[in-house]
């Protein structure tokens, strides 16, 4: 079983060379730590800044400098500012490459529910919206189950949604699935975790072909 | 040169009254009007519609004004980090209309811009959608959303001058830009007030044609939401 790190140690091998990447907020932030550093990618937060870095040393701060999770960052050699719209234009116009974001619930039919619980917790969607909807590669990045133990990977989802048919891809704790015909399809197993074990934490359909390989991590 | 300055806060915001609709530019607190903001707090407007990303935080930003209970309604796309927003939207004291960040970002733009709406996918089969109209492009649907109407927009820039240009710094630009132009009056407020001629051209971000007034803030405090550093190995 992975933990988040592990999760982003996976998820940070679909990392490609001269992709521009849009992390979320959580478990997806951890993936620049482990990208390969002999490729080259630039990563987007959309609150306005394109070649993200990592955090200032302590008394670098810059109010004036954050990512989306409002967190003070540092800016690498070829970053850029921009407006909220410009930085809208290059998630709803299809120039980011790739989206990591967390979910609350993914279901078989690739819908994704990750920013209001009612009556509990509504804090909004902030930009996961325009993200789902406008990105063709997205991948979440999640627990397989929630704190109560219960299934995240739905036939549907029971929270409101974020964005429809939307999610191919899915790397949680247990495995790495794709979506595909509305069903899920298990392509990893995480290290030392049974299919039996995936397949009794995943609520929807599970389509199992074949061997299927341990991640390599 | 057309001038655009003013004297301070207050002649800044003069003809602001209750029930209006302001747009306020910033990320977090990040870029926020604070003069504006404090100004606002002091008047005592009442029952306005503050068109914003965020809410600010429980003591500073827009917080100010929902501790003061002068907003009848938040158009924002995240509001998580504001303990007595969440108490006043469960108790159905304060409207909310939850948007996305994109649409929010675009709903400013095209007001500035003459659109009366534009289409996007954001949201699509979602709560965002009910009741709004759709439309099928290339076999993708897509959302119809309005533009924004407001009567004020404060926004805040690093440098400015009495024209009205301005140039932001760092991610403190976000919503500003989108929002100057968008209202019937837009206030910009700069840590710095050069003088004409100063600013290179082809470096303003937003052209003084965009904004009605301008002053430089009497100071800055520029809170840091979530400090986050790294040791030095």
């Amino acid at each position: 079983m992975l933990d988040k790190n592990g999760i982003a140690k996976r998820i940070a091998k679909e990392v490609k060379n001269g992709y521009y990447v849009n992390l979320g907020i959580g478990i997806p932030t951890l993936v620049a730590n482990f990208v390969r550093d002999d490729i080259e990618v630039e990563f987007q937060s959309e609150n306005g800044v394109l070649g993200m870095g990592p955090f200032p040393f302590e008394g670098e701060e810059d109010a004036d400098i954050i990512n989306a999770g409002k967190q003070t960052i540092t800016t690498m050699p070829g970053a850029s500012f921009f407006d909220s719209a410009m930085s809208f234009s290059m998630i709803r116009g299809k120039h980011v490459h790739l989206t990591i974001l967390g979910a609350m619930e993914v279901a078989e039919n690739g819908d994704i529910a990750n920013w209001k619980i009612p009556g509990k917790m509504v804090k909004g969607m902030g930009g996961a919206m325009d993200l789902v909807a406008s990105a063709d590669n997205i991948i979440v990045a999640m627990m397989h189950t929630n704190k109560a133990g219960e299934s995240k990977l739905l036939k549907r989802c029971s929270l409101p949604l974020t964005g429809v048919g939307c999610v191919t891809k899915i790397v949680t704790n247990l495995a790495v699935l794709e979506i595909k015909d509305n069903k899920f399809y298990l392509l990893e197993r995480a290290p030392g975790v049974s299919v039996e074990e995936i397949q009794a934490a995943t609520e929807g359909t599970l389509i199992v072909e074949g061997e299927i390989p341990e991640m390599d991590i | 040169m057309i001038n655009k300055k003013v004297n301070n806060v207050q002649e800044a915001l003069e003809g602001v009254k209750d029930g209006m609709t302001f747009m306020l530019g910033g990320f977090g607190l990040c870029g926020i009007p604070e003069n504006a903001i404090a100004e606002l707090v002091k008047i005592g407007v009442k029952n306005v519609t503050c068109i914003s990303n965020n809410a600010g935080v429980d003591d500073f930003g827009l917080g100010l004004l929902l501790q003061n209970r002068q907003i009848k309604k938040m158009i924002s796309s995240y509001v998580g980090e504001n303990d007595e927003f969440e108490r006043q939207m469960l108790s159905g004291e304060l409207e909310v209309e939850l948007t996305p960040q994109g649409t929010l970002a675009e709903k400013c733009r095209a007001a500035q811009a003459g659109f009366p709406a534009f289409y996007t996918p954001a949201g699509y089969g979602t709560e965002v959608a009910e009741g709004k109209e759709t439309r099928e492009f290339d076999g993708k649907m897509y959302v119809l959303e309005p533009a924004f109407k407001a009567d004020f927009a404060f926004v805040k820039a690093w440098k400015g001058d009495a024209a009205g240009n301005l140039i932001f710094k760092g991610t403190s630009r976000n919503f500003n830009p989108n929002m100057c132009g968008a209202a019937t009056i837009t206030v910009a407020e700069v840590e710095e007030l050069v003088p004409v001629g100063e600013l290179d051209p082809n470096q303003i971000h937003i052209p003084g044609i965009f904004v009605q007034r301008i002053f430089q803030g009497e100071k800055y405090e520029k809170r840091i939401e979530q400090r986050t550093v790294r040791q030095r190995s």
